[in-house]
């Protein structure tokens, strides 16, 4: 029997070339145009998610707690009854304490990467013009662990801080405004009237305004100095190997160190919830235009089965049962699925082919990039996957149909 | 006396509708191998009726039938299906070939169905009978190539093709001329007598009748012996 069903099939389709080809057509169209559309959603996706990710710390340890942090004899007895009263949080200097330490426990973990920084309000001067910023104090070694700073850098090096520890780092927006170029000096003022001349050694273009407007870099002892916060960092960030263990590697941290770590998921919930219901919009259209193109399997097979009414009714008496019937017309189905698949595949990869020579300038960004396509194998396995299923239920209930001839009345009407 | 193939034994078949329609009343008979059984009889009369309730594509509302000793009357769709698939070969008035096979490819079709025996000999026997039928000619010519006798034969060919045990023929040379209908008749009578096969045929054809060694005149639905 094998090999027999899909033979008759094949026949009949054949026979039937042309209707067969237009309602073949629909279905490359819909597997091309599903394929195009899909991959250029997830490629926009991956791509932003990407840029998310790799701009973003994957983990940031911050100097506060979720919780109010529990008091010792709440730890001794944890099943214990007890009720506090008036608990006031000792008054200290803003920060991690014990950031060093924190850092030492959280090297033992697997996979990650983390720095301490301390993050202040400082401003930038320069021939009278006085300019608010935000100093990034890091350890000039492990920068390029922990951000992807370096790729921006339009001339100078982050490095070079790590000779130069009077040096910073700016954006090349800030620089232009203040008249500045690099190798020049800039003055910094904190909040606590320190002043310090910095070297700039180094300056980015991220494309993003107000981070190359307002971001600048600087050695974390320099800052520590300049906003008298001695020993301190305010802020640790990790990157993870695997940026998708974010969320996990997160709430482990803060149940052993009590910190309030944040993923970059848990950053940019909002913005993950709306890429969900992107590709739930996505899918549903890209949906439709298979569905249409079902109706056309839908139809083909329909009309063979009625054309093909005596033939059933003679295989049937022949020994053909009901179900050998059914597969004739499910493998009409599946052959258009296979063929328009076949097709639009490849359809498809040109149109993305030919979406990929876009180039656009996205709002907030100052250079135009082309459009992000995802050219890996699941797109193409769900386009496939989808004609399939439409075209396997398009043939569903027409191969019912005809297995439900009843060969006498054929027989019967014939005479 | 030989073996019984069929036996049919007060079989009725009713369509249910807002009138009902009696096709076939109380009939009985039996055929046995080696036997050509003519059943004739006015339009109407139910005679293709009592063929597709023996041939097992129909299902008698009372009376039992046995098929080389089986009964079928509590026999399953795909039993049934089986069953026509390995002991019975129909022949119809229009030949029924599938119009986008070649004759052989039409003649293989029910053992390929079967599955039997492997590509090779499926083929080689096809050729056979085909060549038997003398049609070695026309085997790779499709249905439409084919003159009406040309295609009745290869029709017959293909209800040999699993060597039933029962051929059931409808109006087997209502479409053709003199000659040919002659040809089919003595294909038929020969499967009987020499092939010990069981065959019925229903016709009108007074000539072809009268050659059966059993005559069955049915009118309104029942068997009226001669």
């Amino acid at each position: 029997m094998i090999g027999l069903a899909p033979r008759i099939a094949l026949k009949h389709l054949l026979a039937r070339r042309r209707q067969s080809l237009v309602s073949l057509s629909g279905i490359v169209l819909g597997v091309a145009f599903f394929l195009a559309v899909s991959s250029l959603m997830q490629g926009s996706e991956q791509d932003f998610i990407r840029r998310l990710v790799d701009n973003s710390p994957h983990i940031t340890i911050q100097d506060e707690f979720r919780n109010p942090r529990l008091q010792p004899v709440q730890q001794l007895y944890p099943e214990g009854a007890i009720e506090i009263r008036r608990v006031k949080p000792l008054t200290e200097t803003r920060g991690i304490r014990g950031y060093p330490q924190i850092l030492e426990g959280l090297r033992t973990l697997p996979a990650l990467r983390a720095s301490p920084v301390l993050v202040g309000q400082a401003l930038v001067s320069f021939a009278g013009k006085d300019i608010a910023v935000s100093l990034n104090g890091m350890i000039p070694a492990e920068v390029n662990d922990v951000t992807t700073i370096q790729n921006y850098m339009v001339a100078g090096s982050v490095d070079a801080l790590i000779a130069n520890p009077d040096g910073i780092v700016l954006g090349d927006a800030l620089v232009r405004k203040l008249s500045l170029a690099l190798g020049e000096n800039v003055t910094v003022t904190a909040p606590t009237g320190e002043v310090h001349t910095f070297k700039i050694l180094g300056l980015f273009h991220t494309g993003r305004a107000d981070y190359d407007n307002t971001q600048t870099f600087a050695d974390l002892k320099r800052v520590q100095a300049l906003l008298k916060r001695l020993n301190r960092a305010n802020t640790i960030i990790l990157k993870l190997d695997d940026p998708q263990r974010a969320h996990a590697t997160a709430d482990e941290i803060e149940g052993r160190f009590g910190y309030k770590s944040v993923s970059w998921q848990e950053a940019n919930e909002d913005l993950m919830s709306t890429l969900t219901t992107r590709n739930i919009i996505m899918y549903t259209v890209v949906s439709a235009v298979l569905i249409v193109a079902a109706f056309g399997i839908y139809n083909v097979i329909s009309t063979v089965v009625l054309e093909k009414q005596r033939d059933i009714a003679i295989l049937k008496s022949m020994g053909f049962r009901a179900r050998d019937i059914r597969h004739i017309f499910l493998i009409q189905g599946v052959l258009l699925g296979l063929a328009g698949s076949a097709v639009g595949l490849p359809l498809g990869a040109g149109l993305m082919l030919g979406l990929m020579q876009i180039r656009l300038k996205f709002p907030g960004s100052s250079d135009p990039v082309p459009l992000p396509i995802d050219w890996n194998w699941p797109q193409f396995a769900i386009a496939a996957g989808f004609a399939m299923c439409a075209a396997l239920c398009a043939g569903l209930l027409p191969a019912r149909k005809a297995a439900s001839v009843q060969p006498v009345d054929v027989l019967r009407g014939a005479q | 006396m030989n073996e019984t193939v069929v036996e049919a034994e007060r079989l009725t078949r009713h369509l249910a509708g807002e009138v009902t329609v009696t096709l076939v009343e109380d009939a009985s008979l039996a055929v046995h191998r080696g036997e050509f059984v003519a059943i004739t009889g006015a339009s109407g009369s139910g005679k293709s009726s009592l063929l597709y309730l023996l041939g097992l594509l129909d299902r008698p509302t009372s009376g039992r039938m046995w098929l080389r000793g089986r009964e079928t009357s509590t026999l399953k769709e795909d039993a049934l299906a089986g069953m026509r698939l390995a002991e019975l070969g129909f022949v119809f008035q229009f030949h029924f070939l599938l119009p986008e096979f070649s004759a052989l490819e039409n003649v293989m079709l029910p053992m390929q169905r079967l599955g039997l025996l492997q590509q090779p000999e499926i083929e080689a026997r096809a050729i056979e009978l085909l060549e038997s039928l003398g049609l070695a000619g026309e085997a790779n010519k499709v249905p439409r190539q084919l003159s009406g006798g040309q295609s009745q034969r290869v029709a017959i060919a293909r209800a040999l093709a699993n060597d039933p045990l029962l051929i059931l023929a409808d109006e087997p040379t209502g479409n053709l001329d003199t000659a040919a209908s002659a040809n089919v008749q003595k294909i038929l009578k020969d499967l009987a007598h020499r092939h010990d096969r069981g065959v019925v045929v229903v016709t009108h054809d007074r000539d072809f009748a009268a050659a059966a060694d059993h005559v069955s005149v049915m009118s309104d639905g029942r068997i009226r012996d001669k």
